[in-house]
């Protein structure tokens, strides 16, 4: 029988009382939101934390709202919220993409995006998504709250630039004309972690060349999106051969380890083929909205 | 620490450990031994139960994250000794063999129908797509659930479609309906 080590329980009454509570517990003060990373590594005795703060009382910070030319995204809006959001599925088509094969329906009921950031598995799919979208992270503390972009906010497996006495508020994506996203991730069965997964976003400008590229890769082992790919693309009007040569880079950059998910060079052709997938779609999907 | 919660329309109240799992309380504290435990990592889906009438995985919940909540287990499916349509389904169209998924597979679908009354076969696949039969008995599953769209609570006594109960199998709902 897998059961956590004791700790001690309590439930923030708001984002203000979270924070003090994290300061009057100090380090070994934990926040839990869904729950679905940090209960089985406490399970596991790979977390060990004296105490637990819930916010899952915190309706404050579970909101999908359009503010002039930003869609905000409270910490603890749930994935099955993302998956049902059209303003999602609508703007950035990325998002909807990857709330589809993130674990499992009843498992999305539970879990956050922002537990799924501040938990910075390598292998988990929305710091991709966020990083590709080049979100911005809010993070209040003790001193107020400061903005904090993706390519600062993650710092290696399981790190991440929220402090102990932290807390993650919400996730902003700008919303730009004439763009497109996508994501495609391949799995072993519904549910389970990314073999390998790539995301990508474009924008275009009016006379449709391709003005803003990202392209990110999850569980290879790469911090952040692949400049030298994205390179690729700029000022150029979007077709196949340059996906081709913007996939090729990008799988040569990745880190891949063989484990029991795959050996390293079936990850690296996966690495190829999902970005040549994702860059098409993401750019038919730009092209589109550039109709619309 | 002390927590209540409504479980099955009656209010419990019991002193834990905060390191308890819903799925433990319920079983041991409450002795409703109809939640099963299986692989203790949110995969299997075995331990489903509704909170606020949305399926959890209770061996990933806290007990005391429930506190306050509204909790429908299996043996809340039957009102007033009718079985729930979900549960007459899954007797109809064999919709279990050892029976070790079928109280979360049965929960998900309560849930399921509440949102959508007539989901299609797809719907219904990816709903349960987080829980696992290991006698791999899916396609009956989904035919229970269909049996239970078809044959909404209050059918039998409304109109006389009890007498086609036996056509659901391997026909959607809207067939059923139509």
């Amino acid at each position: 029988m897998q059961i956590p080590a004791p700790f001690d329980y309590e439930r923030a009454s708001d984002v203000a009382n979270a924070l003090a509570l994290l300061e009057r517990h100090g380090p070994e003060s934990r926040i839990i939101a869904g729950g679905h990373s940090l209960l089985p590594m406490m399970k596991l005795r790979l977390a060990r934390p004296e105490w637990l703060i819930d916010i899952n009382d915190l309706a404050e910070l579970e909101f999908i709202r359009r503010d002039g030319e930003e869609l905000r995204v409270g910490a603890l809006t749930r994935h099955t919220a993302l998956l049902e959001s059209a303003d999602v599925a609508d703007l950035f088509p990325i998002i909807h993409d990857a709330e589809q094969v993130i674990a499992d329906p009843v498992v999305r009921n539970r879990g956050t995006i922002g537990g799924s950031l501040c938990q910075a598995d390598p292998a988990e799919d929305l710091s991709t998504v966020c990083d590709v979208l080049r979100a911005q992270a809010v993070i209040r503390g003790p001193d107020g709250e400061r903005t904090v972009p993706m390519s600062d906010f993650h710092r290696g497996p399981y790190e991440t630039a929220v402090a102990q006495n932290e807390l993650l508020y919400e996730v902003r994506f700008a919303i730009r004309p004439r763009s497109g996203s996508a994501y495609e991730k391949v799995e072993r069965r519904v549910g389970d972690w990314a073999v390998v997964a790539a995301g990508a976003a474009v924008g275009l400008a009016a006379d449709g060349t391709v003005e803003e590229a990202a392209i990110g890769l999850t569980a290879v082992g790469l911090d952040g999106t692949i400049p030298e790919a994205e390179a690729v693309l700029l000022g150029q009007q979007p077709h196949e051969e340059l996906f081709v040569e913007a996939a090729r880079i990008a799988a040569a950059a990745c880190h891949p380890v063989d484990d029991q998910r795959g050996p390293v060079d079936y990850k690296r052709h996966l690495a190829d083929e999902l970005t040549r997938r994702v860059l098409r779609r993401a750019c038919a999907r730009a092209a589109g909205a550039q109709e619309g | 620490m002390q927590i209540s919660m409504a479980v099955n329309g009656d209010e419990v109240t019991r002193e834990i450990e905060p390191r308890v799992l819903l799925v433990h309380f319920i079983r041991e504290n409450l002795g409703l031994t109809g939640t099963h435990w299986g692989c203790d990592t949110s995969n299997c889906g075995t331990c489903v139960v509704l909170m606020d009438g949305q399926p959890v995985k209770s061996c990933t919940v806290l007990a005391a994250m429930a506190d306050g909540h509204d909790i429908r287990t299996v043996e809340g499916l039957a009102v007033g000794g009718t079985l729930d349509p979900v549960q007459q389904g899954f007797m109809e169209e064999h919709g279990l063999q050892c029976g070790f998924c079928t109280p979360g597979m049965m929960l998900t679908a309560r849930a399921l129908l509440d949102r959508k009354p007539h989901p299609d076969d797809a719907e219904i696949r990816q709903a349960i797509s987080g829980q696992i039969c290991r006698c791999t008995g899916y396609a009956t599953i989904v035919r229970s659930v269909q049996w239970a769209a078809a044959h909404p609570p209050g059918w039998d006594t409304e109109t006389d479609a009890g007498t086609d109960d036996g056509g659901a199998a391997g026909t959607t709902a809207e067939e059923v309906t139509a």
